[in-house]
């Protein structure tokens, strides 16, 4: 019951740089900033179609972020587009006043988030983005899954209202959708029914955290719920709860730190809600490494056997605690 | 010793008799005010900072007065905007990148219309809408939050070519910058942007006081000459007497009908019209005790009904 489409694995910021063309098609408003990284991030293309809406600023990403500001209280919407650690590290001060104080919608669009763009090392792997966005007043976090949720991201995140950070990534993704999903909805989507654990994942971990399913179910005879968490931010609560309330133990699973991302917000909602045991995949206190994207993930541990592993240690301590129900909003008597 | 009696900047706030002048915007056909008449303005809104930051016990007074002839030459007779209509949009935009200096603008704004003269009394207060440092999300007339040294000229280069692309010609947008912000990197990455993305519709205004929190910038941080930078970074520059009038009026002009982004380097003092603050170090971000708040108005009103005597108007 793989949900793996059998297709060749493509990167979700190919998905974010056809995406914000179609956008650029449907929206005069829709307005693009990149900062000598628009071949990497993909906004090249919109820049190519609408070379009048696009504004590369050379590596100056402070400048970038604040001009999307600017850009915005005219009634622009822009896209600004740069790796993952100048978005959110470099430029985090403009990022904060500018656009998440002001409330001004515009979508801080960050490729190359976590260890898996590989060979450039620790300099330019962001592995604390999700957390300085997350901490951030107002900001909104899109981690999308696969290329054909990245697509409907970006084409919804016109919608939304707000700033929102949006992290897509280098490598090759394979597919978890068959198709572009018709909505982003409220961004918790159970991929994989299952009783024994929760696995909530975001990002590349998704389809990793598919495959430690089938390897739990053929080896084990556990039967994992995957959970794709792509709104990190504002997240659905109740349907974080609704599936810990049918697994009692959950593993999460992010290209992350452990701290401020995936796993705490999953934590948050359960600590005060329903409170399991749930472990964490993702990076210690330490930094990324040079090597090939896949190489660096394994030395991580952020692979389907790291998943699975990581479950064998949850579900060791699941039947230590036992919880009535959570009481959901909306659910019946 | 002398005793202090009730200090006068908790009195009730005067209303400045202008002869129908106060509240014109300059999209209101008119005579634009006269030289005089704006710098009677300045002494206005000196006097409007001094009593806001006198009541509110926290602040930027000396950063507020060094720009005071500056922000009374734009609002009062450069900007063409309008306080009933806070989102035309084809008004000029103005941002204070130096954004400590709150209190000018929000006198400004004040005596436009923006919002209740009263209001002014709120600064810095909670749940008050005038801010610390401007807030576009509360406070009518700011165009964007400022505060964070070395944003604005980004900003405003980003409103600049907004404007652009929906062909609004006849806007431009003003951004009044700090010694600080010209310390700041990123003000420099704005230069370069301005000029490559050739934008005609943006000045920026160097409030160049040469003092800073730590001390004077030579000691600091020296700035040396801030016109040959903009220059270097292919910007018509020019440099003024910062509290010279007719200077700021011709200058902020001029820089209208550039082809390229225009800088105005503005020889100004911290403090100026207050004498026991002007050029001094250790008053920035340090507000007026009663004693110096009423000596400041009692030199400022003084030269407040000087100006309006000269000017031949009836209290």
């Amino acid at each position: 019951m793989s949900r793996l489409a059998e297709r060749d694995p493509v990167p979700t910021r190919k998905a974010y740089g056809a995406a914000l063309v179609e956008l650029g098609e449907t929206h005069e408003d829709v307005v693009a900033l990149d900062a000598d990284l628009a071949v990497s991030t993909q906004s090249i293309d919109f820049g190519k179609r609408f070379p009048e809406r696009f504004f590369n600023v050379g590596t100056a990403e402070a400048n970038m972020m604040s001009m999307a500001c600017g850009l915005a209280t005219t009634g622009k919407v822009p896209y600004a587009s740069t790796f993952a650690i100048f978005a959110t590290g470099r430029a985090y001060d403009q990022v904060r006043l500018g656009i998440a104080h002001n409330e001004l919608k515009i979508r801080v669009c960050a490729s190359h988030g976590g260890l898996s763009l590989g060979e450039d090392g620790a300099s330019h792997q962001m592995i604390e983005d999700i957390a300085l966005m997350r901490a951030m007043p107002k900001m909104q976090v899109v981690v999308p899954a696969d290329y054909n949720q990245a697509y409907r991201a970006v084409i919804d995140s016109y919608e939304w209202e707000g700033p929102m950070y949006m992290r897509f990534g280098r490598p090759a993704t394979p597919f978890v959708y068959d198709e572009v999903p018709e909505t982003l909805g409220g961004g918790v989507d159970v991929l994989r029914e299952g009783s024994d654990i929760s696995i909530f994942a975001c990002g590349h971990m998704v389809w990793r955290a598919l495959e430690a399913a089938e390897m739990l179910a053929r080896d084990q005879e556990v039967e994992a719920e995957v959970v794709n968490v792509a709104v990190i931010k504002p997240l659905d609560s109740e349907a974080v709860l609704g599936s810990l309330a049918r697994t009692g133990v959950a593993v999460t699973a992010e290209e992350h730190r452990k701290v401020g991302g995936l796993a705490d917000a999953v934590r948050g909602v359960a600590a005060e809600q329903y409170p399991v045991p749930i472990f964490a995949v993702g990076v210690g206190d330490r930094f990324g490494l040079s090597g090939t994207g896949e190489a660096v993930m394994e030395r991580f541990g952020l692979t389907a056997e790291g998943i699975a592993d990581t479950v064998r240690q949850a579900l060791a301590l699941k039947p230590v605690v036992k919880h009535a129900p959570p009481v959901l909003d909306g659910a019946d008597e | 010793m002398t005793k202090s009696r009730k200090v006068p900047h908790l009195a009730p706030v005067e209303n400045i008799p202008a002869q129908g002048l106060e509240r014109r915007p300059r999209s209101v056909p008119g005579r634009p005010p006269s030289i005089a008449e704006l710098e009677r303005y300045a002494t206005v809104l000196r006097i409007d900072c001094v009593r806001m930051l006198a009541v509110a016990k926290s602040g930027h007074l000396d950063s507020s007065l060094s720009a005071a002839d500056i922000v009374a030459a734009l609002y009062y007779r450069v900007l063409r905007h309008d306080a009933k209509r806070p989102d035309w949009p084809r008004r000029d935009r103005f941002v204070l990148s130096k954004g400590h200096a709150a209190p000018i603008q929000y006198a400004a704004l004040a005596r436009h219309g923006y919002f209740p003269h009263e209001d002014l009394m709120g600064l810095r207060k909670l749940d008050a809408h005038l801010q610390g440092h401007p807030d576009m999300t509360r406070t009518p007339g700011i165009e964007v939050s400022t505060g964070s040294l070395g944003q604005g000229l980004s900003m405003s280069l980003g409103i600049a070519l907004g404007l652009r692309l929906d062909k609004v010609h006849d806007a431009h947008v003003f951004a009044l910058l700090s010694d600080g912000d010209c310390q700041e990197g990123q003000t420099w990455e704005a230069a370069m942007a301005s000029a490559h993305f050739g934008v005609s519709n943006l000045t920026a205004i160097i409030d160049y006081n040469h003092l800073q929190t730590d001390g004077t910038t030579e000691e600091v941080m020296d700035l040396k000459d801030v016109r040959k930078k903009f220059d270097a970074f292919e910007w018509d520059a020019t440099e003024i007497d910062g509290h010279d009038m007719t200077e700021i009026v011709e200058a902020l002009e001029w820089s209208r009908t550039r082809a390229q982004p225009a800088a105005i380097v503005c020889r100004t003092k911290k403090g100026r019209g207050v004498s026991v603050m002007e050029d001094q170090t250790g008053f920035h971000g340090k507000p007026p005790s009663p004693e110096q708040a009423e000596e400041a108005l009692s030199e400022l009103e003084a030269k407040l009904a000087e100006q309006t005597r000269a000017l031949g108007i009836s209290r």
